[in-house]
């Protein structure tokens, strides 16, 4: 079995905390991302688990074990690179057969042969295993790296940013073959990330890491649709989510100033999350797929806005919309209606879709038990 | 003012054509973005409308005025290779100055040149602020203002955004986007990743292997790509091809052999007009169509093609499914609630109103 449990593990780099009590339960067989922003201490997680790093404080384990003393080789995890780490005048089959030739293992000639065809077979490598790794594609290079890990059949793939350094088109290639591979292996992943769309695509689950602290754990549905907090809303889903500064009156939330403000209906759960406490200060989260434009005013929580600009994605448009002076906020364009800039739009905001969020503490609010 | 035009430019390195008998309009006021895999030309086309690179072959000229020869000092145009993040110990006035200081600007000059490109930009009021004090989109901004504080013609940016994490790319597409349509300065943008293109061009040049493949805006070639490297490009996931060859029946007119799995579906009568008119009757072809445009059922339905879920990939808004079609896969766009098993067998329909078809021998649209 392989699961990975850390326990209020941290980690300290001088004053600065990589790593903050971080309790952590990844399942055997399970694909596990770490996402979060450049500094967040993503690598340096995925580098205590290695044994790369000695944790300050806190324990890991590999499955039963408790790992801490142990030597990186004894661990039986592989560790895949942002920056592929391949010999670069060998071949891709000496590249395979190399971790398997170690003295540690002194694998039979024959097992060798068939480990090398099974994974070039898995990697749709078999064409390249007698070329030299210098004149490989980067995504062919990255799959012979993530090849060399595969060979040892190691109980955990630790992977950093795996797919970062290729091209755009490839990595959304790499991503859905990735998530197939960790199928078709059934052994347990470990994967770090900046990139949500990844994290979203090809995790069981995700774990959302800001400054050294898990901000949320939960499968994508749960992150996306249920954001503990703004940070995770923020950081998951593109085009960003709205964030607008608003207050409680009432049964209504107004946004922006008073004598031009949009004020939505709540429905009756958030009257009853926000009570009675007329005056208090929220965020209201809107998707922008959660907002409806339409060239007429709907019957509810609908308003006169203008188009400032927008970005084409091919399948729809994302628009910035601008209602009165100074609120611009995002909404996605229907498939095929075609707006101008500066044309006026009414934007629907579905209020059963959206998040709130307190005004001081930026945490979701949610009911109580 | 500042019109660039390139007049059959060619750009060899030893035996290596990089850029191949390129022509390209650039108007004033545009946002035109090169784009294309790793090493398509598109960058080396960027360095010889700098000066960095001089052509082998071809014009380039400047509002007019032939300057293949010319410097790139003399071009007075601004090249941005990448937007580092600010230094934090600076002021954003410091962090703005230190290029211009580092380039031999001196006192008044220097102190002239960051209040203009900070009334540009609207950061005037906080130029005093440490970049920890700053909101995101005041961040972008100083970013982009300490690189383009001289005020050139045109500017011309090199994957700038690329090294930044997903998220912070994307509010600086948005910034990017915000301010040329404030400032309105000529821009060449060079990016791999045709999100950056489609979301931020007025205009999109698509290379591969030197040579050009399509210009248009994001709609046009979005929507009718010129042949089957432009579709895979754009769009994300990139548009679908099947196999097929079109066969004349006498009862029922033209319709389409899919040959990786041996099936026959039908096509409307435009779709059977242009086959006929353009001669493809058993001539093999291959059809293009979008993710959005592909519909998935469990159960059967006319003119569908079955299949079997091979992964799921969840978007938060949308998920994408992939399936195959003979050894091909064929990705579909869904709802976030369609979370079928994988191995669950299944069909897909083409929305037939979007369909494009490609010669395979040439790979060009026949549209």
């Amino acid at each position: 079995m392989a699961e990975v449990k850390l326990v209020t593990l941290t980690k300290k780099f001088n004053s600065i905390t990589a790593v903050n009590e971080m309790n952590l339960d990844i399942k055997d067989k399970e694909f596990f991302v770490l996402l979060g922003p450049t500094g967040a201490g993503k690598t340096t997680t995925l580098r205590l688990v290695a044994g790369l790093e000695k944790p300050d404080k806190g324990d890991i384990y590999l499955g039963e074990n408790r790992v801490n003393n142990w030597v990186p080789a004894v661990r039986d995890v592989a560790f895949v690179f942002q920056y592929y780490t391949l010999y670069p005048h060998y071949t891709v089959r000496q590249n395979l057969e190399f971790p398997l030739k170690s003295n540690l293992r002194k694998t039979p000639k024959d097992e060798i042969n068939r480990i090398v065809s099974e994974v070039s077979r898995i990697l749709h490598i078999e064409h390249l295993l007698d070329r030299q790794t210098v004149n490989l594609s980067g995504g062919e290079m990255q799959r012979v790296a993530i090849g060399r890990a595969i060979v040892r059949r190691p109980k955990v793939f630790l992977m950093d940013e795996p797919l970062s350094n290729l091209d755009a088109k490839l990595r959304e290639e790499m991503r859905a073959e990735l998530a197939r591979l960790h199928m078709d292996l059934g052994s347990t992943f470990f994967y770090v990330t900046h990139d949500q769309i990844e994290a979203m695509t090809m995790g069981d689950r995700i774990g959302v890491l800001n400054e050294g602290k898990m901000m949320q754990t939960g499968e994508h549905d749960e992150i996306y649709n249920r954001p503990r907090n703004m940070f995770v809303a923020k950081f998951v889903g593109s085009p960003v989510i709205n964030l607008l500064e608003s207050e409680i009156v009432g049964e209504k939330l107004v946004i922006g100033r008073h004598d031009h403000a949009m004020e939505c209906t709540l429905t009756d759960l958030q009257c009853r999350l926000v009570g009675r406490a007329s005056g208090k200060k929220v965020f209201l989260g809107m998707r922008p797929e959660d907002i409806i434009i339409s060239k007429d005013k709907k019957e509810k929580n609908s308003f006169k806005c203008s188009v400032y600009f927008k970005q084409s994605m091919g399948v729809e448009d994302i628009l910035n919309l601008k209602f009165g002076e100074d609120l611009i906020f995002r909404a996605i364009s229907p498939p095929r209606m075609m707006v101008d800039i500066g044309a006026e739009v009414y934007a629907t905001f579905l209020m059963e879709r959206a998040h709130i969020f307190d005004g001081e503490t930026e945490e979701r609010l949610e009911m109580p038990g | 003012m500042a019109e660039i035009i390139l007049e059959n430019i060619v750009k060899r390195f030893g035996s290596l054509v990089a850029v191949n008998h390129l022509d390209l309009v650039i108007k004033d006021r545009e946002f035109v973005v090169l784009l294309g895999p790793s090493g398509c030309g598109k960058t080396t086309t960027l360095r010889m409308i700098s000066g960095l690179e001089l052509p082998d072959e071809g014009k380039i000229l400047l509002d007019g005025v032939d300057v293949t020869m010319k410097r790139a000092s003399r071009r007075d145009i601004a090249f941005v290779f990448q937007l580092y993040a600010l230094y934090p110990h600076m002021t954003v006035y410091e962090n703005m100055a230190f290029p211009l200081r580092t380039q031999g600007f001196k006192g008044n000059k220097v102190d002239m040149e960051i209040k203009q490109a900070a009334e540009l930009l609207r950061i005037g009021h906080i130029l005093n602020k440490r970049p920890r004090e700053l909101a995101g989109g005041d961040m972008q901004r100083v970013a982009l203002g300490r690189a383009l504080v001289r005020r050139p013609k045109a500017f011309l940016l090199d994957e700038p955004i690329g090294t930044l994490d997903a998220k912070f790319r994307e509010e600086m597409r948005t910034e990017l986007k915000k301010l040329h349509i404030d400032i309105g300065a000529t821009t060449v943008y060079v990016t791999h990743d045709q999100v950056e293109a489609m979301s931020m061009g007025d205009k999109v040049v698509i290379m591969n292997m030197g040579f050009l493949q399509q210009v248009g805006t994001p709609q046009e070639i979005y929507h009718n790509p010129a042949n089957l490297f432009v579709a895979n490009f754009i769009g994300s996931p990139g548009m679908n091809f099947i196999d097929c060859v079109p066969l004349k029946d006498e009862s029922t007119g033209v319709s389409i052999k899919l040959t990786a799995v041996n099936r026959v579906i039908k096509i409307p009568e435009n779709l059977q007009k242009l086959i006929l008119q353009k001669e493809k009757v058993d001539i093999e072809l291959i059809l293009g169509i979008r993710p959005e445009d592909v519909t998935i059922e469990f159960k059967e339905f006319e003119n569908c093609i079955n299949t079997e879920v091979y992964v799921i990939e969840t978007l938060g808004a949308y998920n994408i499914i992939d399936v195959k079609v003979g050894n091909e896969t064929t990705r579909v766009r869904t709802l976030p609630t369609v979370l079928p098993d994988i191995g669950t067998s299944c069909f897909i329909g083409l929305e037939m109103s979007r369909i494009t078809f490609f010669d395979k021998k040439s790979g060009n649209s026949i549209m």
